[in-house]
């Protein structure tokens, strides 16, 4: 009775190139997908990610699920979820393109869509309102919530048109060192 | 043909009876031999020299620094609270950078969580010659191989076939000598035999397993008409603690071995098997335990109240009905050592008999079990409170982390009441920061 020893998952070549992660790390992700697929099914539901505890009590959990089923759909395979994941890779120190999925700009673009919910590019004074109310759930009412939105997008807002486009995102949290803020890094 | 089967009927009985000889009977009258010992001193002396041989021969292949691993994560975990990391930034009241900070905590629970990670096995830091935990470790050198070789022909061909005709000699003679006893009636003699059949059957099944145990603190064993509360890593648990001493066991009715196991023994020894259909009745189990423990000569209840096995980093949230039925409980700290062998019971990705097919090919079961002083529930204490004060003091002792959570969540999905605290703990930094409350300012300067 050896090891259930990891057998690498199709396609670690290819996923390695596309999304800069280690085959290493592949791997380890890929025994974490295993591990949250609780029943064996070869692919992720969303049920399997709200279960996890760690998840569940971050007031996002829902934003967070929503990145790796996107459009509605139920399942989640494995390059879907590395690739998901690979935004979070530290661009630093190691060699990165410019559009590659763990540069700031791309990690910057993951955190525009979690606000953008219907997807049109623009966060609107409604989709922040959501967001917003997600993250203080009910402890705050809804017009101290409504102007503190008001006010955040009224200050970021350079167009004026009302709704945020993403470089007027960028530029509203350029004094952060998103790379720092957005990477998980892996212990060898 | 015939010289041939009464060859092998020769080499049987020579080999059954050098068992018998050198292991059965000293552990019925509780000697020992000191193969065992001479057996682990070897163990440890071929491990470490093959931990030497890998640190050089991982240092060869990688000159840099790697950080030291973490015993038990795969990301380096960003500690910082939510407080430094949001509030510390802010002029006014919302950023939207304040997203980073959830997002990448949900992130983080994505790759790694600290409960699901209590579900499989520990991992370790250099390599102990076992294919199964051989995650990190690559071909090293020729001389390594060749003596991991010779660990699997050991291991294989001959612990085995050892350990497994022990098992079988101890299950045997278990379900044989209780069902004898059995036949007794009730008296001083019935107990005191009854206590001997048990001890000698979990001494040969320890010696199956070829442990190790080291007891810590003797002279506060569980006494009769106690309650003894233990962590839970195996189903081997019981097993080692009876080899010390004899407990009444508490457990479910299975069916096949286990069951013929379990009615044989009810026989000579009161243990507390409940039906499925009277598990889901907590009152009714209660109120069994409860008059139990009322009989002060009453073997000791042995109860495991995570209810789940865990991996032996941590103790995870004790169930609280153990702690309402009274009685003085004596907390017990088993801590396995994983580097002979893992003893973690995986019931997701196991069954029982890959369980015990890799746990007979281990090199060993060594553990250390400390008895600790008897705990009574305080007045004005409920039971959650007194489940946690004995959860606290058996996580200390064992060194093992406590986890607030509770292993059932490793099946089941998540309450509310901890999202909500996340939810409260962000608002309050707004307000904290005086936004909610100067906005009436705010809009009359526009």
């Amino acid at each position: 009775m050896g090891a259930a020893a990891a057998r690498p998952p199709p396609g670690l070549g290819a996923l390695s190139d596309e999304t800069g992660l280690s085959p290493a790390a592949l791997m380890r992700l890929h025994e974490r997908f295993q591990a949250l697929d609780r029943d064996d099914k070869g692919h992720l539901s969303p049920a399997d990610l709200q279960a996890l505890e760690g998840l569940a009590l971050n007031p996002l959990c829902e934003r967070i699920v929503g990145a790796f089923f996107p459009a509605g759909a139920q399942r989640a395979d494995f390059p879907t979820f590395a690739r998901v994941l690979a935004h979070f890779r530290p661009a630093e120190g190691a060699p990165c393109e410019p559009g590659g999925p763990s540069s700031p700009g791309s990690k910057l673009r993951f955190v525009f869509e979690l606000y953008d919910l219907d997807g049109d590019g623009q966060i609107s004074y409604r989709e922040l309102l959501q967001v917003l109310r997600l993250m203080v759930g009910l402890e705050v009412p809804d017009e101290a919530l409504a102007a503190v939105a008001a006010r955040a997008l009224r200050e970021a807002d350079r167009s004026g048109r009302g709704t945020l486009c993403f470089e007027d995102f960028a530029k509203a949290v350029e004094r952060l060192d998103v790379d720092r803020r957005m990477s998980i890094w892996m212990l060898k | 043909m015939e010289d041939v089967g009464s060859l092998a009927a020769r080499v049987a009985a020579v080999w059954l009876a050098l068992v018998l000889a050198l292991i059965v009977v000293p552990s019925a009258l509780g000697v020992s031999l000191g193969i065992s010992e001479a057996y682990m001193r070897l163990l440890v002396r071929t491990l470490e020299w093959a931990t030497i041989r890998i640190e050089k021969g991982v240092k060869k292949a990688q000159p840099q620094m790697l950080k030291t691993p973490v015993a038990n994560g795969i990301i380096e975990r960003d500690e910082t609270t939510m407080e430094k990391e949001i509030a510390g930034l802010h002029r006014v009241d919302f950023e939207f950078s304040d997203i980073f900070y959830f997002c990448r905590k949900g992130f983080e629970a994505i790759v790694e969580d600290e409960v699901t990670q209590r579900f499989s096995s520990e991992e370790l830091v250099s390599w102990n010659l076992l294919t199964r935990t051989n995650v990190n470790f690559h071909y090293i050198s020729l001389r390594l191989t060749i003596v991991w070789v010779i660990g699997v022909v050991v291991r294989y061909c001959f612990l085995l076939p050892l350990r497994f005709t022990l098992a079988a000699i101890g299950i045997t003679s278990m379900i044989v000598g209780t069902t004898m006893v059995g036949q007794l009636p009730n008296s001083n003699v019935k107990s005191y035999l009854s206590e001997l059949v048990h001890l000698t059957c979990s001494r040969i099944l320890v010696r199956a397993l070829s442990g190790t145990i080291h007891y810590h603190n003797k002279e506060n064993k569980p006494q009769k008409g106690g309650i003894c509360v233990a962590n839970h890593t195996s189903p081997i648990d019981a097993i080692i603690l009876t080899n010390d001493g004899c407990y009444a066991m508490v457990g479910q009715v299975h069916g096949g071995l286990m069951g013929v196991i379990q009615r044989a023994t009810v026989k000579a020894c009161p243990h507390v098997w409940f039906e499925r259909s009277e598990v889901k009745d907590r009152h009714l189990v209660t109120k069994r335990l409860r008059e139990h423990v009322a009989d002060k000569s009453k073997l000791p209840i042995l109860i495991f109240p995570e209810g789940t096995c865990i991996n032996n980093t941590s103790v995870m949230m004790f169930k609280k009905g153990s702690f309402e039925i009274g009685g003085t409980i004596y907390p017990v700290a088993i801590k396995y050592d994983p580097q002979f062998g893992d003893a973690f019971w995986n019931s997701s990705k196991y069954n029982i008999v890959s369980y015990l097919l890799r746990i007979m090919t281990s090199w060993a079961i060594v553990c250390n079990v400390w008895y600790m002083p008897p705990m009574v529930r305080k007045e004005g204490e409920d039971a959650v409170q007194f489940a946690n004060r004995v959860r606290s003091a058996i996580a200390r002792q064992g060194g093992l982390t406590e986890l607030p959570w509770d292993g059932g969540l490793k099946r089941a999905k998540v309450k509310d009441t901890f999202k909500e605290e996340q939810q409260k703990n962000y608002s309050k930094m707004l307000v904290r920061n005086g936004s909610i409350g100067n906005l009436s300012t705010g809009t009359e300067s526009d």
